[in-house]
């Protein structure tokens, strides 16, 4: 043995200073984890707790109660909220990832790629109300309604960058080498993309558009614009309509008891719905590992 | 002899013929003065150090250099005596033609079945693709280790298997030729050998050229050798072909100095 360790027992010293440093700091760690998750917990238990009185299958089929009312449910504001996001999905899926799709693989490390880049960030930092005033002149003050579809677009918008930045980031992570496999067996440049790297970013890109859907779904600020709210069930995504997002933003400040306590329980609907998006995202994910 | 193997004319079946071809990434001139003729049905090495252009060579066969925005080539490649470079051809349609087969095994992330239907479906295949896909399999020699799982994903298999995944998904596209990068060399040496059986298999119906590190696999496998050296010169180190002669010349009776020095080893 080497004359510099055999002094040294091989033990451990629970009073080393480094062993105490060690313990103290993976306390504060620990610590700081939980402190982390206190928010999250409480706001979720506070949401449950509240909700779950009024949750139940009338919540979903009836339309929502006028001040002095009692009963009723949130079904047209899931119904509104149903057909802006839909009509958010639409537009800003296909644009997204075309979008994405074009940046990573056609005209990567371009000038233009670099100023579209540029340009998605910013409009991502954009706030969600200017987009709904944005909206509210360039729709609703043309068509003279509010509507879904002026809704849908404002989602849209939102959506739009965080679709487009995590579709180009699924597609640049595909490994070169199977690009190379696809161009040597005689693939078009189409064919690689459409057949090779979509598919193989497919879950990225998934996850991308199932956490912005997540996003829009809550969005409250640029639906008041565009959307405003409505008292009913509507016939068409040209009508003025409510959603969840919408509702709860004027029950749960409403002097009334029975609306407010629908307003808790669409904030669980929500919450849900937003948790259900995320779990299946990281599925989708994990089954590609 | 090394003459006569330089000139199409000498050469019973020429498939692919390199005319004093220089190749350059930017500036860098990568390769110099190749001129060489690859028979049919016949197993062509390329050997020597690393970063003497046999990959850069390789590559020009099938032009999938052009994928490399720097690359650029003075000089002509023939395929069937048809100049590769040519400004009326389609690369893709050269790519169907002349295979390529990679250093890292590379399937798709897809099916075992999905990846050998991939280069068929490419051009609209209108056969039988479960008799394709078996008979591709059983002409990589995987047939039997798969034929019970063409579901699962191709990526799922070891990497001797995948390479050999990567030659039956080459073959099934009926090339006429196969390139063939290090394909063994991120192998063991078991699946090493069953790659080199293949290959003996495989010159009966394709052209082959593999680009390899071992020498006793280019002795053993390969009916014509090309030495690559690299030299260094002012403007950088450039590759070029020292020798190039049947295989049994190269590593019992070569001509020059150099290939004599890299086939025995003594290679400083
Ligand atoms: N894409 C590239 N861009 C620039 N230089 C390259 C590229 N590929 C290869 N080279 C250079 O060309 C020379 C030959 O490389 P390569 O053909 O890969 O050699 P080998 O396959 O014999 O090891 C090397 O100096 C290498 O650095
Ligand atoms: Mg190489």
């Amino acid at each position: 043995m080497s004359e510099l360790l055999q002094n040294r027992s091989l033990q451990r010293n629970p009073w080393a200073p480094r062993t105490l440093f060690s313990t103290t700091m993976s306390g504060v760690v620990m610590l700081c984890a939980l402190l982390a998750l206190v928010p999250l917990i409480a706001v979720l238990g506070y949401v449950l707790v509240n909700g779950l009185s009024r949750f139940d299958l009338s919540l979903l089929t009836q339309v929502q109660p006028a001040p002095r009312e009692l009963g009723g449910g949130v079904g047209n504001a899931i119904q509104g909220t149903l057909y802006t996001v839909g009509i958010a999905i639409a537009l800003a899926v296909p644009f997204g990832v075309v979008g994405g799709g074009s940046l990573s693989e056609f005209v990567r490390d371009t000038r233009a790629a670099r100023w579209i880049g540029f340009a998605t960030n910013v409009l991502s930092g954009v706030p969600s109300i200017v987009v709904g005033a944005f909206m509210y002149g360039a729709v609703v003050a043309t068509t003279k309604r509010y509507s879904a579809v002026a809704g849908g677009l404002a989602l849209a918008v939102l959506m739009l960058p965080v679709i487009v930045r995590t579709a180009t980031e699924a597609l640049e992570l595909v490994p070169s080498e199977i690009r190379q496999a696809s161009v040597g067996l005689g693939s078009t440049k189409f064919q690689t993309v459409s057949r090779v790297v979509l598919p193989a970013a497919l879950p990225g890109i998934l996850t991308g558009v199932m956490l912005s859907v997540a996003r829009a779904t809550g969005e409250t600020a640029p639906v008041i614009f565009t959307v405003l709210g409505w008292h009913t069930w509507i016939g068409s995504v040209w009508d003025q309509t409510n959603t969840l997002s919408l509702l709860v933003y004027k029950f749960a400040t409403s002097p009334f008891d029975n609306q407010k306590s629908l307003a808790w329980s669409a904030s669980l609907l929500l919450v849900l719905f937003v948790f259900a998006l995320n779990v299946i995202a990281r599925l989708v994910v994990r089954r590609r590992a | 002899m090394t003459a006569q193997l330089k000139s199409p004319a000498q050469m019973t079946n020429t498939v692919l013929q390199a005319e004093n071809l220089n190749i350059y990434y930017g500036k860098f001139h990568a390769v110099r003065d190749v001129t060489l003729a690859v028979p049919k049905n016949a197993i062509t090495a390329f050997i020597g150090p690393s970063g003497c252009g046999k990959s850069t060579v390789l590559r020009c066969f099938n032009r999938l250099n052009d994928l490399i925005k720097s690359f650029s080539l003075r000089g002509q490649v023939f395929y069937h005596g048809q100049d590769l470079y040519a400004p009326e051809v389609d690369p893709v349609e050269v790519r169907r033609r002349i295979g390529m087969v990679f250093q890292k095994p590379n399937p798709f992330p897809k099916s075992i079945y999905d990846n050998i239907a991939f280069g068929p479906r490419l051009v609209g295949y209108k056969g039988n693709m479960n008799q394709l896909v078996e008979q591709s399999l059983r002409g990589a020699a995987l047939w039997d280790e798969v034929k019970d799982k063409l579901k699962e994903s191709g990526t799922a298999l070891s990497g001797g298997q995948q390479q050999r995944l990567c030659i039956a998904r080459t073959i099934a596209m009926q090339p006429d030729v196969i390139l063939m990068d290090e394909p063994c060399s991120a192998l063991d040496p078991i699946s090493t050998l069953k790659v080199e059986d293949l290959l003996q298999e495989l010159k009966e119906q394709f052209t082959i050229i593999i680009v390899t590190h071992n020498m006793q696999q280019a002795s053993r496998a390969s009916d014509y050798t090309a030495f690559f050296n690299v030299e260094a010169t002012p403007q950088g180190r450039v590759g070029h072909v020292v020798e190039y002669d049947r295989t049994e010349m190269i590593f019992q009776n070569p001509k020059e100095q150099a290939t004599q020095a890299y086939v025995s080893g003594r290679f400083g």
